[in-house]
Parts: C-alpha cells; structure tokens; sequence
C-alpha cells in the first residue's frame, strides 16, 4: 500500500518517548521520495492521456495518488521536522558540543542545522541588556541553596571558582561547591548532587 | 531585599530618563509579573524589552556590591541568594518567550509583520532577528534534505499552514487587578448561548484565554 515507509519513519520515532535520536534513515527516506518519484510519473501519463484522449475515469486514480503524495510529504516533513526538535532540545540540556554518539545519529544536512542554530542562539544571548549578555543555559532551575555536595563522577581536571580557588575534579572525589557553577557539569554528567 | 539594592538604587533612578521612575522593588514586580504572564499565556505576549534591560542593569550593580564586600561576611550570601534568585526569575521568562517563538515561528513572524504603526512590537529586535534565523535555517534544512528531491509541484510547504498555531481556547487561571465589567463569554458548543460577566477585583477565575487575552496585555489581570 502507498505511504506505508512514510509512515513506518514516523512510528520509528513515535517509539523514542524520551527525546532519544535514532541514527537518520537515509535508506528510508529514499524509499519514500522513490516512491513520491513513481507516483508523480503515473500522474503526469494519466493527466496527459485523460486531457488528450478525454477518460475521465482516469480522474479518481490521478486524485488517489496525489493524495498519496500529498501524505508522504507531510510524513516526511514531520519526521524531519521532530528530529530537528529532539536536536533543539538536546542543545539545552547538553550545551553546544553534542555528545559523540548523537552526532553519530545526525546527517550532513542536520549538523548543518544544528550549527546555524547554536550560533543564532549564541549571538541571541550575546545581545541581551544591550550587548551584556545572558546565558539562558544555565540557571534552568529556580535557587534553592547557595552551596551543594557534589559528588566527582569521572575525572575532569582542575576546575577553579569565584573567588580563585582552583579544586581537582577528580573521580569519586566530593566537594561542597557553589551550585551555579556547578550546574552545567551536572547535566553533562561530571558531577552528581549528593542530596544526603 | 531592599537593602541589597537600596546601596545603588539612587544610581538606577538618576540613570533613568523615563517620567515614572520605578523603584528596583517595583521594577522586579514587574519583572515578575511578565515571567507569569508568559509563563501561563498560550501564545507570546508583548515583548518588555525596557523591563530586562533595566533588571539586567540592576543585577550587574548588585554584581559589583558583592564584590566589594568582604569575603565570608553572611549579607554576602543573602545578597547572592537574591542575585540568583532574580537571574532565575529573568532567564525563565527569556527562555519562555524563546520556546513560544520557536514553537509557533511563521505565526509569530506574520503577526508582527502585520502590526500596525502605532501597535507595541511582539518581539525585540534581537527576538526579531533569531525568529528570522530560525525560520530560513529550518526552511533551507527541508529544502536541502528532501523538498528539492520531491516532484515539482511539491518542493515548497507553507509553513503557516504546516506548524500548528497557539491554542487560544486553553483555559488559565487568573487574577483580577482592575474591576472589568460587561466581558462577553462566547458558547463554547452549540447548545450553549454567550453570556456576560463582571470581574471582581481580587477575585480569582479559570477562563478560556481567548476571552481575556486583550486584558492581560492591559495589565487589567494577572495570570496565575
């Protein structure tokens, strides 16, 4: 049946409830645009022999298939389109530079993407208060004390604080730490909050 | 809170061109009130770019209090506490504005477009330019990857028809600052007829936004 790969794209999705990106689906995508390809050819011999010949009991068959067309570009729009959300997301929780993995999962043209966004973003940021700037990345949840325990999750080198103390973030090492400069560490993964 | 900001309050107040001087306490209420409206509104509300600039001018004279004060004194850590707390309270409502505008990206864009001369501008020109941005980055990626590769009638999507609008029938809570009277509440089915209330000041109501959105942006109410 037609549409049947488009909407397989979407349910390969619809399966990753928690924002995860599946590798691209480049085979999957050909696929479909093969078959928009096919379809759109049978429509152009059809409207040219209903015009010419005048059958119009070719008209249903030319509707069907472009309806089927209409479908696979909305599916594929869609499929692109929340991958690019899932990518958008994984910027705010994980900072510019994507883990390895997930860039693994993304094609040359979704790097490209997710590039010009980091740098619209960053330059969005850039200009707040006239040009003094704000990070919106940070500061994602509202205060509730000024210092916290952290605990050293893998090894990360000498990280230095506010007032000029250097300390080494070493693996399972602890430390009492101010929590805003803590925070981005935390979401990537370095340090973890010992809530004792 | 007084007392971290009341040290350079004089100088924010000097500083200011504005007829009503606004006090740094009333300036964060105000601050605070936006990141509610924002926070609860459906779609994105009037940009209040004098209000960040103001909070950001003011966190950065809080900054540099805080570093003349001695180290280990305990008003450091209350002023710093209030510092964060504000910084919170400024990058959510950013952050709010910035998913709405993402969110709903061609509408957004089409809504300001078609302001009228005099009408308060939806987004600052900095929200302006990233909103242009998105829009040209996410169409030149679908162009890129497959719309070029479809039939030809079928290489372009209209983008106001393609991402879904904000949902103005949502219900909020709100609260009434100013007594509003005569607001017609449209049916919301068939059987239903349209009928008319009065708000009470203080009162507390949970309506559909569509009814009340034009208060909201005249600060008649407060959403909650």
């Amino acid at each position: 049946m037609f549409c049947e790969k488009a909407v397989e794209l979407i349910r390969e999705l619809h399966r990753m409830t928690d924002g995860q990106l599946p590798a691209f689906n480049e085979d999957g995508l050909r696929q479909v645009l093969q078959e928009m390809e096919a379809l759109y050819e049978q429509n152009q011999a059809d409207v040219n022999e209903a015009k010419a010949e005048g059958r119009a009991e070719l008209i249903p068959s030319i509707k069907l298939r472009h309806c089927c067309l209409l479908r696979n570009q909305r599916c594929l729009t869609a499929y692109l389109y929340d991958r690019l959300l899932r990518m958008r997301a994984l910027r705010w929780e994980y900072g510019s530079v994507l883990p390895a993995n997930v860039r693994f999962h993304m094609c040359a043209e979704e790097v490209q993407w997710f590039s010009q966004y980091k740098k619209s973003l960053a330059s969005f940021m850039r200009s707040l208060g006239g040009g003094e700037g704000l990070d919106l990345t940070q500061d994602m949840k509202p205060p509730k004390s000024l210092y916290i325990e952290v605990r050293c999750l893998k090894d990360h080198g000498e990280f230095e604080i506010d007032d000029g103390t250097v300390i080494l973030l070493k693996k399972n090492s602890q430390h009492f730490l101010p929590r805003w400069k803590c925070e981005q560490l935390i979401r990537q993964g370095v340090l973890e909050h010992v809530v004792s | 809170m007084s007392d971290a900001l009341s040290a350079d309050g004089s100088d924010v107040n000097q500083d200011d061109t504005q007829e009503d001087v606004m006090t740094p306490a009333e300036l964060i209420a105000k601050l605070e009130e936006a990141w509610l409206n924002e926070k609860f509104s459906p779609e994105l509300l009037e940009n209040k770019s004098e209000v960040v600039e103001c909070v950001m001018e003011q966190l950065s004279h809080m900054e540099a209090n805080l570093q003349r004060v001695k180290k280990g004194d305990a008003k450091a850590s209350i002023h710093r506490m209030e510092i964060d707390r504000i910084r919170f309270v400024l990058s959510s409502y950013l952050r709010a504005r910035l998913q709405k505008i993402e969110k709903f990206f061609p509408h957004v864009l089409e809504r300001e477009k078609s302001r009228g001369e005099g009408d308060p501008s939806l987004l600052s020109p900095e929200e302006f330019a990233f909103a242009k941005e998105y829009y040209a980055n996410t169409e030149t990626y679908l162009k890129a990857i497959a719309l070029k590769r479809m039939p030809p009638n079928l290489q372009t999507v209209d983008m106001l028809k393609a991402v879904p609008e904000p949902c103005l029938d949502s219900f909020v809570f709100l609260r009434v600052k100013e007594k509003q009277e005569n607001i017609l509440v449209e049916p919301e089915t068939d059987d239903q007829r349209e009928y008319v209330v009065d708000l009470e000041e203080g009162s507390q109501h949970l309506m559909r936004y569509r009814t009340i959105a034009p208060l909201v942006s005249i600060g008649a109410v407060q959403l909650i």
